[in-house]
This record gives structure tokens, C-alpha cells and sequence, in this order.
């Protein structure tokens, strides 16, 4: 296995055709990533290249970690049956490679009269998007299965088939196998330009030209400017803020399920859920800005989730706050993604992957390269990937430092650094040294939990920055 | 798995864990066992490298030095030495201190779960002193909104990073807080070679200033915004006259908003007291569950060191009986409940007969700023107290309030209320 992963310098070179990629993946998100994972079973050249300096550092690293089953989509719509597909294979493959899925089922709880009135409409709609297990419950049910929930919940529509997910391993373990299996993964490579040349795309980078002769627009939020480079004008992408609150685990007993709102006209409002790291969050919020790099959260956005999060779980707002953080959706004005391929351009953009990316990713793979063939792209049949485990996160879990076996052949297991999160020094080691390292402490987060923890970096702060700075060629 | 047992499980070798096994060592009260989750005992004292530890400030002296802000300077050595000394007082002692060894939870009423680089075990102790200390809130828990760059801290990880790892910090800084604890992240912070800016914090101007070191004070201030992509680049403000500002630096120090580390006592399930949020506990030190005791700043965060030795010291003696079956058997105390804007008291539940907190005083902390307070304690309507402060009472510094009154509460009567007026 030889890794081209490169994080600065010139491209390989463009001036001779071997060099020349068969594909060039723009956007090494949750979405990217996954298409790059899927091209990797081919006998291609493919490139995937991101302006951030690690992979999911956009959008993807900051949503609400839920694996959808697609019951309130849109019927009929493409992303309908691309979340209920993804949901599928993204469930199989988290059991595959070990990333953390919890299946806490979902419940949408009604507060009044007119939400309870609204639960036989959805579930009728859940079932014309195929799904046909949810019910309604009653209040003592509800009571019961929720007995933290605030007064005044009338009833609820059962999802029990709603789950949650490893966000952060997700993307990773999609471009850990893309990269391993001959991927070529270049970093702090924003694209500025698209020009082309003998029927190439010439990509003009911050790290030099890059010659492909297929493209795949999978920007996220620029998704809409990269597609302009190329002469389109179909779409324009609002970000959509929405800012989340992070409680500490010792708040996870207070919910067994994800309490969803019943969906409104102001679209599907706040929610309350478990992640798979044994918190609880709360978000996310929807303002519609302009601009796309607005991820910070403000304090008129905190006071009305602290408000609505009292409603919903009253002792939540006692707990201590781990985490406040803000993604931006990348909303288009339709209700549908906007996926579309261009033959004479070889070209597929990827756009409007606004509330469902992650679940749909895999599915959206798929469908890409079908779409890809469709412009021409002769990928030959497809191989098996390596096989994959990812280091797992998830507290539902077994954790390294719960291992006497890991523990007795590396004591590294069972030293603690991060204590909060329980992360061990094997682990962060791991972490620094793996197929895709981290280049920040957020992304060694991301990677191991640490520093994630209700201290913030009080206790294990300093000690984990000097293992990272040691690490660091 | 492996499991043991011992007479003594203390979980926490900071000032108090590690003075409560010196006691119990030297007390023969049989295997006395100290568990540290760091590679090194001491607690924070460790990387506070400040004078002001042990020091023999006597009551109104350390009261006087709170409210100047002056309390962390002069006398007294640094941090390092102190948690040096207590560590071998603890081993000279005869007691077994195990360093890199993390309490994980319970798995029975006095039988915890650890890992540490040996594997796992499960200790089963006929006492478990409980001593895991307190920490800042961080940004994310106080709900300062803004971008997330790098470049914020806590005074504990800034003085790590300083003083353990000679890392770089930062050229330009603000320190917000109004807790004495601000002062020791100012002499961090220039031990660093970081400008200071200011000093911010939400409180009203004192009339005694705060020793300067030329540092601008901004009271009245509340931090309303980080701002900064990668790297911080300012700290927003509003002042209490409505006006906002923008400090422009590179580095926020958060300072005080301490909070107790009480994880393992809430998984344990005994009862937390909700002004502390630290384990409820009576001036015996016993917490809701028998042979559970805890001491330090897990119950009360924060008071200086020396404080927490002491109780650390007098935890033993509770210790001692219960090992011996000579404890006062009437475990079922009164609750102890302040009225706003008192925000906690310490002990916070009357103890067994006769007992009384530690120094003979309880500990409070008061909201907002109040001068020379009346303290009102009273029981089911009936004053059973009165006492007028000399001092203003001023949002994180102690407030004592004598304990004489103690023989006068009903056993069988309500929960006590203390209120300041
Ligand atoms: C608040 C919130 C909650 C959500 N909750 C869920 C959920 O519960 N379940 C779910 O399935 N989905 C959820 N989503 C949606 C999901 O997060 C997104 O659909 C998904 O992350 C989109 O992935 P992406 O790869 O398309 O975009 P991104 O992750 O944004 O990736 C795009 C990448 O392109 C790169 N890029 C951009 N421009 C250039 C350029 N010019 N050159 C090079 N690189 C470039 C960026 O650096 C970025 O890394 C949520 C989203 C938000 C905001
Ligand atoms: C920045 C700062 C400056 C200060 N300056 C002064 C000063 O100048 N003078 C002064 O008198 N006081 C000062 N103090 C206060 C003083 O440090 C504390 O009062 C004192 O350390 C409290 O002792 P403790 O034993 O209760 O807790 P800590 O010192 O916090 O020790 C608790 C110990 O328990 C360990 N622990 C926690 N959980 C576990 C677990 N699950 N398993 C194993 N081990 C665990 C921790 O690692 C830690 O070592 C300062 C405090 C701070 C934060």
C-alpha cells in the first residue's frame, strides 16, 4: 500500500498524461469523501482535494450526527430515496469498519392539540417514502419512555428505526479506505479556477494546476461557485445556520431517544438527542445568511435553544455545557439536492446537500458514479476495497481503556491523558500516526475525543498539545 | 479484572487526598491507598508556580487578603514545593500513593474500578475518601457565543502549558474573571512574555482596588463574543452602561467560575447539594452514603489550599471512627439551604452530635455584592442565629459564618435556612 496523501508543495505534474487524473474529486467532505471511496474500487487515477487542511473540516464536521431513516423527506424527491439507500449501506458499513451507530429510535413529540392532529399525516408520509414502522403513542407511553420530558406532551409518532452516528469517523473512515486503496488525497488545496485544455479540466489550485479529465463538484457551500467556474448558473447556495448546545454525559440518562419536534412551518426546529459519545444535544437553530464561512454561534441563537430545550427536557439546562458550535446548511432554495451531470463537460456537481449529507453520503456515491458513466467514464469493473477498522469512539462501545487484553499488550492503553473523555495515550498515539493524520488539535479531537470533554483542556489541555507538537514532522 | 481490598481508598492526591493519607497512614488505620490519575501526585498546586501556598494566614488576615485580591501573593511557597512536601509527608507516613491510575466508576457501594497502565482492577475499601478536586468552566460551559479560534484558555491549562511545557502562548492576552485566580494567570501569563491587557470581569468596582501590577481593571464588563478565525484575534464586551468595546489580543484567559469535579460522585449516586454541586456532606464529612467520605475542594470550589490540607486532615479522624465502629450512628443530619443571594454554604448538612466544620466556621458564597451583611440563621421560622460581617461580602471570596449555633438545631425539624440581609 503506497499513501499519496500531501498537505503542501506543487501537484504531481500535469505535463505528461500519465499524471493526468481520470477523476478529480473537489470537496473532501462527508459526500466527496464517500464518491472518492467509491471511485477507489476502480482501476482509475482519481484525486480528491480539499482547500481545508483535513478532510469533513466543513459542513460535515458539524451537524447533528443522525442517521436518518428519510421518513418526513420529501416523497418522490431524489433525496428520499438517496437518504432511505444511503441509511441502509451507511448502517452496514458503520457495522463493517466499526463506526459507532446507535439505534435510539426517534420520537416526534406533540405539545399541542394541533401537532397531535399532524402525527397521523406524517406517519402516512413516512409511509409513502417506505417507511412503514413507525407508530403513534399515547402520553402515558410517552411518559413512560421519556420520563424527563417536560409537562404538556401530549403524544408522539415512534421512529424507532432513527439512529445516531459517529460524524467525525464517518468522513474518515470513507477517505482512510479511498486513500489506502491508491486515492491520491491532497490538502490546502483550494480550487480558484477551471479552465480546460485539449478536453481536460486544468484546475487552477493555491497548490498549482491539476490536470483531470473528469470533475466532480462536491464543495458543499461553494458547490455553487466551483459549478459558475464551469459556465453554469442553476443554483445559488444560502447558508443555513444552525448553531447546536453540547451537554456533558452526565446529562445522557435524561433521554433515551431522539425528541424531534413535530415539523412546522418554520421547517423541523429544534431537537434534543443522545450522540453516540454518550452526550445530549440540543439544536439546531435555522437563520438564513450570506455568509458562507459564519460559524459562529451568537447569544440571541444560545437564549432560544435554552428556551426550547427547557420545554422539551427542563433538567437538561442544569447540566454543564461541553460544547456550543454552529454548521451552515447548504440550502438552494428547492427541496431537493441538486445533482446533475454534464456529459459534454465530464463533469457531476453535487450540490444542495443541505440537512441529510452524511446519512444520504454513501447512496450519493452510488448514484455519482452512475452519473459518471453516464458522461462517458469508462471505470472497468469494480474490486474490493481493503478491509477497514476504525478506532472506535463511541460509547455504547468497547473503549480502549475499558480493555485488560489491549491494555496487557501496550500499556499505552491504560494511560489516561484526556480524563474527561477517557482517551488513552495508546489511542492519541493511534491517532498521530494513522493513514490520514490530524493537522490541528480540532482535528485530533475529531479523531480521539480528546480535549472534547467537559474540562475543555483544564486537566489534559497542555499534555495533549505536546504529544501533538512532538508528532509533528 | 483483577480485585483487591484495602482499609483506606482515597481517590485524588491534590492537597486534601494527600494530607488525608498522611493522617490514616500515620494513624495505622492499615492499607491507606492514594490514587492520582496523573503521571505525578500534588493536585493543582503542582503548576502553580506563585507563593501563597501553606502560608499561616490566620482567619481575618486570609478574608482581608481575598478581598484586596491579594490572597495568592507573599507569604507561603510556591505551588510546586507545597505539592512536593505534601506528597512525602503522605509516603513518610507509610501511605501507598499510585500515580497514572484513573478511578472509573463504582462497582458497589465502596468498591471503585480503575485503569492505569497495569491493567484493571477493582479495589473494595472499608472507607473511600473521595478528594478529585475542582476545575474552571470553560468558554462552552460559561455560553460565550462567538467563532471558535484557538487561543482560550483556563488558568489551569495556561499554567500547565507554561510552566510543565514551556509552551508558546501568545503575545497579547485579556483575563477575564474576578476571582484572585486572575492574578496568578497574570504572572503566568507575563512569566510567559504575554502583554496583558486587562483584567475584565461583570463585578462592580471594589473600594479597596485590587493590587494593580499595572494591569487596567474593567469592571462592570461582560464578555459578550470571542471573535477570530483560526486564531483569536479580539474579546467583545459590554459595560454595565450599555456601551461595547472590542479588545483586541490573540489570547483570553478564563479565568475562576470553578466547578467541582464531581463526576465520580454523581455516578456513585450520592446526593449532590445544588449550590455546591459538589457531594453533600456534613461537618463529619460524610457524604449521603456510608463509608463514602470526601474532603477539598469537591466540596466547595474553591478554597486555598491550606484549607483543603485541613480538611484533609480532619477527614481522617472521621475515617478513623468509622473504621473502628465508634461513628455517631444519628448519619440522617439537616439540610442546610441559603437563600439568594447566597449561593452556597459548606458543610451544607448538620453533622453527628457535636460536630463542627472545619476551623469552627462554615464557608459561604454570596452572588452578589453585599456590604457588611447580616447573616440570619433560622429554623422552622425560629432564628437560631445572627451575625453582622465586618467585611463586604464580594462574589468569590469566602464568607465564614460561625458554627455555635449548631447545639440549637432541631434534629427532628426542618431543613435550615441561612440568609444574608
Ligand atoms: C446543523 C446541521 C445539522 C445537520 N444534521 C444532519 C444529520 O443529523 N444527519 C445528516 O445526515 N445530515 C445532517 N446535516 C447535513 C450534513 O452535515 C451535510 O449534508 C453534509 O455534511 C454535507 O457534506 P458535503 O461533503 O457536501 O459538504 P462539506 O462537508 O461542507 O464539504 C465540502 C468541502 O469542500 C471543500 N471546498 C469548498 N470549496 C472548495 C474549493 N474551491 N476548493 C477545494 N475544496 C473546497 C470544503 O473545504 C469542504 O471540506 C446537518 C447539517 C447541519 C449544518
Ligand atoms: C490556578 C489556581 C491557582 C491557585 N492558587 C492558590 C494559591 O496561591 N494559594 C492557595 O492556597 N490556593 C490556591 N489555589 C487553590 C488550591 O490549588 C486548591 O484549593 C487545592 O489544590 C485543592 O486541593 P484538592 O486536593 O481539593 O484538589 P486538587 O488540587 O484539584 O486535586 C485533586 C486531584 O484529584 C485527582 N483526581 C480527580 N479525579 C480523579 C479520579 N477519578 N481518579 C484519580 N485521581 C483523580 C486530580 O488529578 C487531582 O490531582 C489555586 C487554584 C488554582 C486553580
Amino acid at each position: 500500500m503506497t499513501v499519496t496523501l500531501t498537505t503542501a508543495g506543487p501537484l504531481p505534474s500535469v505535463q505528461d498524461a500519465e499524471n493526468t487524473y481520470d477523476v478529480t474529486v473537489v470537496g473532501a467532505g462527508v459526500v466527496g469523501a464517500a464518491i472518492a471511496r467509491e471511485l477507489a474500487r476502480h482501476r482509475l487515477r482519481t484525486a480528491l482535494i480539499d482547500a481545508a487542511d483535513d478532510i469533513g473540516n466543513g459542513t460535515s464536521k458539524a451537524n447533528t450526527a443522525i442517521l436518518h431513516t428519510g421518513f418526513d423527506a420529501v416523497p418522490g424527491s431524489l433525496e428520499a430515496r438517496l437518504v432511505r439507500e444511503g441509511q441502509e449501506l451507511l448502517a452496514a458499513y458503520a457495522g463493517e469498519t466499526g463506526i459507532p451507530v446507535e439505534r435510539v429510535g426517534a420520537l416526534l413529540v406533540a405539545w399541542d392539540e394541533e401537532q397531535l392532529a399532524a402525527l397521523p399525516g406524517l406517519r402516512a408520509k413516512a409511509g409513502r417514502n417506505g417507511y412503514h414502522a413507525s407508530r403513534i403513542i399515547g402520553a402515558d407511553e410517552l411518559r413512560r419512555r421519556e420520563p424527563h420530558l417536560g409537562p404538556g406532551a401530549l403524544g408522539a409518532l415512534e421512529v424507532p428505526d432513527e439512529s445516531v452516528i459517529c460524524p467525525w469517523t464517518t468522513p474518515l473512515a470513507f477517505a482512510t479506505q479511498a486513500v489506502r486503496a491508491g486515492v491520491h488525497l491532497h490538502l490546502n488545496c483550494r480550487v480558484r479556477d477551471v479552465g480546460s485544455d485539449a478536453g481536460d479540466h486544468l484546475l487552477t489550485t493555491t497548490r498549482g494546476p491539476l490536470r483531470t479529465r473528469y470533475l466532480v463538484n462536491a464543495a458543499g457551500l461553494y458547490a455553487d461557485e466551483i459549478d459558475r467556474l464551469l459556465g453554469h448558473d442553476v443554483f445559488t447556495v444560502t447558508p443555513r445556520r444552525g448553531q447546536l448546545v453540547v451537554f456533558d454525559k452526565l446529562a445522557r440518562g435524561l433521554v433515551s431517544h431522539i425528541l424531534l419536534p413535530v415539523p412546522g412551518p418554520a421547517g423541523k426546529g429544534v431537537l434534543v438527542a443522545p450522540t453516540v459519545f454518550g452526550n445530549v444535544l440540543l439544536g439546531p437553530t435555522a437563520e438564513d445568511l450570506d455568509d458562507r464561512t459564519a460559524t459562529g454561534s451568537t447569544a440571541g441563537g444560545l437564549r432560544l435553544l435554552r428556551e426550547k430545550g427547557r420545554r422539551i427536557v427542563p433538567a437538561l439546562l442544569d447540566e454543564e455545557v461541553t460544547a456550543v458550535y454552529a454548521g451552515l446548511r447548504a440550502a438552494t432554495g428547492q427541496e431537493d439536492y441538486r445533482i446533475q451531470e454534464y456529459p459534454a463537460r465530464r463533469y457531476v456537481a453535487v450540490g444542495g446537500i443541505r440537512s441529510t449529507g452524511l446519512t444520504a453520503s454513501m447512496a450519493i456515491a452510488r448514484h455519482v458514479r452512475g452519473l459518471l458513466a453516464d458522461t462517458g467514464l469508462d471505470a472497468g469493473e469494480p474490486g474490493p476495497l481493503p478491509p477497514l477498522t476504525m478506532p472506535n469512539l463511541g460509547e455504547a462501545f468497547p473503549r480502549p481503556y475499558r480493555s485488560a487484553e489491549l491494555i496487557a499488550g501496550d500499556p499505552a492503553y491504560g494511560t489516561l491523558v484526556c480524563h474527561c473523555e477517557q482517551v488513552t495515550l495508546g489511542e492519541i498515539r493511534d491517532a498521530l500516526r494513522a493513514t490520514i493524520p490530524p493537522h490541528s488539535l480540532d482535528g485530533l479531537r475529531r479523531r480521539t475525543r480528546a480535549r472534547g470533554g467537559r474540562c475543555q483542556g483544564f486537566y489534559c489541555g497542555a499534555a495533549v498539545r505536546a504529544l501533538f507538537e512532538e508528532a509533528r514532522p | 479484572m483483577s480485585a483487591r481490598e484495602v482499609d483506606v481508598l482515597i481517590v485524588g492526591a491534590g492537597p486534601a487526598g494527600l494530607a488525608a493519607g498522611a493522617e490514616l497512614a500515620g494513624a495505622g488505620a492499615g492499607r491507606v491507598e492514594i490514587l492520582e490519575r496523573e503521571q505525578e501526585a500534588g493536585g493543582v498546586p503542582r503548576h502553580c508556580h506563585h507563593g501563597g501556598f501553606g502560608g499561616r494566614l490566620d482567619r481575618t488576615v486570609y478574608a482581608w487578603a481575598a478581598a484586596t485580591g491579594s490572597a495568592y501573593a507573599g507569604s507561603g511557597t510556591s505551588g510546586p514545593a507545597y505539592a512536593r512536601r505534601s506528597v512525602a509527608a503522605a509516603l513518610d507516613a507509610g501511605a501507598a500513593l499510585r500515580t497514572g491510575v484513573s478511578v472509573t466508576g463504582w462497582a458497589g457501594p465502596r468498591t471503585v474500578e480503575t485503569t492505569g497502565p497495569g491493567g484493571l482492577e477493582r479495589i473494595t475499601a472499608r472507607a473511600v475518601v473521595l478528594a478529585t478536586g475542582a476545575r474552571e468552566r470553560p468558554r462552552s460551559a460559561r455560553l460565550i457565543p462567538g467563532t471558535r479560534p484557538a487561543g482560550v484558555w483556563t488558568t489551569g491549562e495556561l499554567q500547565q502549558a507554561v510552566h510543565l511545557y514551556g509552551q508558546r502562548i501568545g503575545t497579547t492576552a485579556v483575563v477575564v474573571g474576578g476571582e484572585p485566580v486572575a492574578h496568578a494567570a497574570v504572572a503566568t501569563l507575563r512569566a510567559a512574555g504575554v502583554h496583558v491587557v486587562a483584567v475584565v470581569t461583570d463585578r462592580t468596582p471594589l473600594p479597596v482596588l485590587p493590587r494593580s501590577r499595572h494591569v487596567p481593571l474593567l469592571t462592570g464588563a461582560t464578555v459578550t463574543g470571542l471573535t477570530g478565525r483560526a486564531r483569536l484575534t479580539g474579546v467583545e464586551l459590554r459595560h454595565d452602561d450599555g456601551r461595547t468595546t472590542t479588545l483586541r489580543c490573540d489570547t483570553v484567559v478564563l479565568t475562576g467560575d470553578f466547578v467541582p469535579d464531581h463526576e465520580l460522585a454523581r455516578r456513585g449516586g450520592l446526593r449532590l447539594d445544588p449550590g455546591t454541586r459538589g457531594p453533600a456532606y456534613d461537618a463529619a464529612f460524610r457524604t449521603s452514603r456510608p463509608g463514602v467520605l470526601a474532603a477539598g475542594n469537591l466540596l466547595h470550589a474553591v478554597e486555598r489550599a491550606g484549607f483543603a490540607a485541613q480538611e484533609g486532615r480532619a477527614v481522617a479522624v472521621s475515617v478513623l471512627h468509622h473504621l473502628a465502629g465508634t461513628e455517631d450512628p444519628s448519619g440522617e443530619g439537616r439540610r442546610l439551604v441559603v437563600d439568594a443571594p447566597l449561593r452556597w454554604i459548606a458543610p451544607n448538612v448538620t453533622g453527628p452530635h457535636g460536630a463542627r466544620p472545619t476551623g469552627d466556621r462554615f464557608v459561604l458564597r454570596t452572588a452578589r455584592r453585599l456590604l457588611r451583611p447580616t447573616l440570619v440563621v433560622s429554623q422552622n421560622g425560629r432564628e437560631l442565629h445572627r451575625e453582622r460581617l465586618l467585611l463586604p461580602a464580594v462574589p468569590g471570596r469566602p464568607i465564614a459564618l460561625r458554627a455555635d449555633w449548631l447545639d440549637r438545631v432541631d434534629p427532628d425539624g426542618a431543613s435550615v435556612r441561612i440568609s444574608a440581609r
